[in-house]
């Protein structure tokens, strides 16, 4: 933890946000943005999302610079259907359904996985896929499937598990792939025409894997800068930095703050578990995004025997988001969740209509737990110059939830 | 129950001590030792297994003559309680968890110190407890003896008797091993009233050590994480603490015990229940290093982890400095500190200051915490 506490030291904040202050103030005077028309900073993952709030880091920046949350929480991406899909499976008498933990409130159109359970379902919250591959063991006459979710971070642990139950051969274990990746995701957001970004906080753990040098189109085809950034607060307000500063610069890079942890070319070995068993999809359903080509993988037909979509009857079931719910928007940064017509209504964390609103990681989460209050009647942490610079610009009114 | 066991317990000031002379003093046969190591349905019969079964593991363990007297309710002087204050707190609490026993404690010792901390927040001398179990059929006789000896030894710590009870065996597969549940009776004496309604602008937010400890343990003795840890349970009867602290202040506004939903909820409650704001400061908040590890890894908040033996005391500024030091001193608030304040606005609303310098909204848990994807 001592390791940790160095980069949450409150003191190497203040320098940072004393220089992002200056900056922004000169970005201000230009007329490049203003406290009503904020420079825009899309975090890609949800790990950022979370750290952002959970430190407050949102309220150190000037007001003339706002996070934009991306769709990077890979629970709150999944469609409905797919909820539906996983009840359908965990539902099978033979079935032991095993899922990591956030993923057990998402609400499918009837059930999420924690109410089946309830119903009688045989659902198991595991910590790895390898702890659904020992149960697959410990219980070899029942059917154990893995819903394995999330981006390039969690698909290499999923592919080593399915390699070693090949070569284990084990028998009774399966994969029900709803793993997604990233790359044509960012670029369908880069694509949506109702979109205003400046740039680009990139994926810290994704990023481990698949390396820096992918992100090379965001620059050269998109003129974004993009900064691969870590997850402790420090981390964060130093992205911000080194992003504020392409755009001061008139650079537009890749650049890696997370280099303890993220080599350029990323992990070679994982990545060719991941090519090893599994193969891009044609397209695959999101949350609020609609299908995306390319976006989602599936199990290589070497590893037929190993995915739950052929071994089991899946009902592959197509359900529309919501019609109130406006996931999607809050995904593409078009507004924020508070401006959602049901958030903190119709949608809390009680009752998520949208799965943004069920994941610690979601946006929606993570602002009415920690945001959903006017702050100014908090203490102000700052007094920026950017403030002072743009004092006759009245701050756009926060709503009250 | 006879008149001459109700009279013994006086005067209540002594209740503990007289609990041990009649351990000293006894005159009633030692119970018949169970020959059974398996629980099964006959000992839920209502017949001699079930007797027996109460005589060996409950009243031989818990040994006191309200109990021993065997009727279906223990029986005490009004004017004897009456004697401790004039008001009496009475509360009820079940317990299951898993596993049964734990680094730091098990289902009994929280079975016991829950309940006596339920009546100590009130400000009450806690005097007495039922326990009433819900056994597994399968379960080791083994087991519920150990877990009766964990409840005598913390009631005696707290100074109570458990005085009644009632055994209840379902089929196997009808309930997870044991539950237990215990209601207890205590005292508030004149003079002290706490409720989470007390809290005034100003007023400072104190604990008595470090925070999700309980939570913790739990997580990491269920194995299933493969961490390795030396935390513990921090499972312990508060009522000797509170004694003091009440000594030193005896118009502490709010105490609660902080256990499922940890400090946070409790903060929540203070705030909501008084229409004030509350404001705690990261830095301050004692949280053992391990725990702050095994939070990071799992994606868990300590604010919101169980805890077993820490409560959250909101006092008059004027009188802060006293409270925390009689805390300090006390073997069971070595770890205190001053955590927060207490403000006028924004009603209801807990906010925190973080090691980060930033604020953030210290909000209700919803659900049960669930560990992060990533």
């Amino acid at each position: 933890m001592k390791y940790v506490d160095e980069f949450r030291d409150p003191e190497k904040a203040k320098t940072l946000v004393r220089e992002i202050d200056a900056m922004v103030a000169g970005f201000v005077r230009e007329g490049r943005c203003s406290n009503k028309r904020p420079l825009q900073i899309m975090e890609v993952c949800g790990g950022h999302t979370h750290s952002i709030f959970r430190y407050g880091i949102h309220r150190l920046l000037p007001e003339a610079v706002e996070f934009v949350h991306g769709p990077g929480c890979p629970v709150c991406v999944l469609p409905m259907g797919r909820v539906d899909d996983c009840v359908a499976l965990a539902m099978r008498p033979e079935v032991i359904f095993t899922t990591f933990g956030d993923a057990m409130r998402v609400p499918g159109s009837k059930l999420s996985l924690l109410k089946a359970k309830a119903e009688g379902a045989d659902v198991r919250m595991v910590y790895s896929p390898l702890d659904a591959l020992q149960l697959a063991r410990e219980n070899p006459r029942r059917e154990v499937i893995f819903f394995g979710l999330g981006f390039e971070t969690t698909m290499p642990s999923t592919a080593m598990t399915v390699l070693q139950a090949k070569e284990e051969g084990i028998g009774n274990f399966s994969l029900f792939c709803n793993h997604i990746t990233i790359i044509p995701t960012i670029k369908a957001i880069l694509d949506s025409p109702d979109l205003h970004l400046d740039g680009f906080l990139g994926p810290g753990h994704v990023s481990m894997v698949i390396g820096t040098r992918i992100y090379g189109f965001i620059p050269a085809h998109y003129k974004k800068p993009i900064t691969v950034a870590g997850f402790e607060p420090l981390d964060v307000l130093q992205s911000v930095y080194m992003v504020l500063k392409q755009i001061a610069d008139g650079r537009c890079e890749v650049e890696n703050q997370y280099g303890r942890i993220v080599p350029e070319d990323g992990n070679r070995a994982a990545l060719k578990a991941i090519h090893e068993v599994f193969e891009l999809r044609q397209f695959f359903e999101w949350r609020g995004l609609g299908s995306i080509d390319h976006s989602g993988v599936r199990v290589r037909d070497a590893y037929a025997e190993f995915d739950a979509e052929r071994r089991f009857a899946v009902p592959n079931i197509r359900i529309a988001d919501p019609k109130s719910c406006q996931c999607g928007e809050v995904l593409k940064g078009v507004i924020k969740p508070r401006e959602c017509k049901v958030f903190g209504s119709a949608c809390t964390p009680e009752t998520p209509l949208g799965s943004l609103m069920v994941s610690s990681e979601g946006a929606c989460a993570a602002y009415y737990h920690y945001g959903r209050i006017d702050t100014s009647a908090l203490d102000r942490p700052r007094a920026t110059n950017a403030q002072a610079a743009d004092a006759k610009q009245e701050s756009p009114a926060k709503a009250v939830a | 129950m006879n008149g001459q066991a109700a009279a013994d317990v006086l005067p209540l000031a002594e209740t503990a001590s007289s609990v041990d002379r009649h351990a000293a003093g006894d005159r009633r046969p030692r119970a018949p030792r169970l020959r059974d190591t398996t629980i099964n349905m006959a000992h839920g019969s209502g017949g001699k297994a079930m007797r027996d079964l109460i005589a060996d593991i409950f009243v031989g363990t818990f040994d006191n003559p309200e109990l021993s007297a065997l009727e279906d309710q223990a029986v005490f002087s009004l004017a004897g309680l009456a004697a401790g204050g004039d008001r009496l707190a009475f509360t009820t609490d079940t317990y299951v968890v898993s596993p049964l026993f734990f680094p730091g404690g098990d289902i009994g010792t929280l079975a016991v110190a829950g309940t006596v901390n339920d009546l100590a927040v009130s400000g009450a001398k806690p005097l007495y407890l039922s326990c009433g179990v819900v056994l597994e059929e399968g379960l080791p006789v083994e087991t519920l003896r150990r877990v009766a000896a964990s409840m005598k030894r913390v009631a005696d710590r707290a100074g109570v008797a458990i005085v009644t009870g009632d055994t209840k065996v379902v089929e196997r597969g009808s309930a997870d091993k044991l539950f237990v549940n215990t209601a207890g009776v205590g005292v508030i004496p004149r003079g002290i009233s706490i409720s989470a309604k007390n809290a005034r602008p100003g007023d400072i937010v104190i604990i008595n050590g470090c925070l999700g400890d309980h939570g913790a343990a739990i997580l990491i003795a269920r194995n299933q994480l493969a961490l390795q840890s030396d935390v513990e349970s921090d499972c312990r009867p508060l009522n000797s603490l509170v004694a003091a602290m009440l000594a030193a202040c005896p118009g502490i506004h709010c105490l609660r015990d902080a256990t499922r939903g940890g400090v946070a909820t409790v903060l929540n409650e203070f705030a909501q229940s008084a229409d004030v704001a509350i404001r705690i400061d990261e830095a301050s908040i004692p949280i053992r290093e391990e725990v702050k590890g095994a939070c990071e890894i799992l994606g868990l908040d300590p604010l919101y982890l169980a805890n077993e033996g820490k409560l959250v005391a909101i006092v008059p500024r004027d009188d802060a400095e006293a409270v925390l030091a009689a805390m300090r001193a006390h073997p069971d608030g070595a770890e205190s500190a001053i955590v927060g304040v207490v403000r006028e606005s924004p009603e209801g609303i807990v906010s925190m200051r973080t090691v980060f310098g930033g604020e953030r909204i210290v909000d209700m848990l919803v659900g049960e915490q669930l560990p992060r994807i990533c």
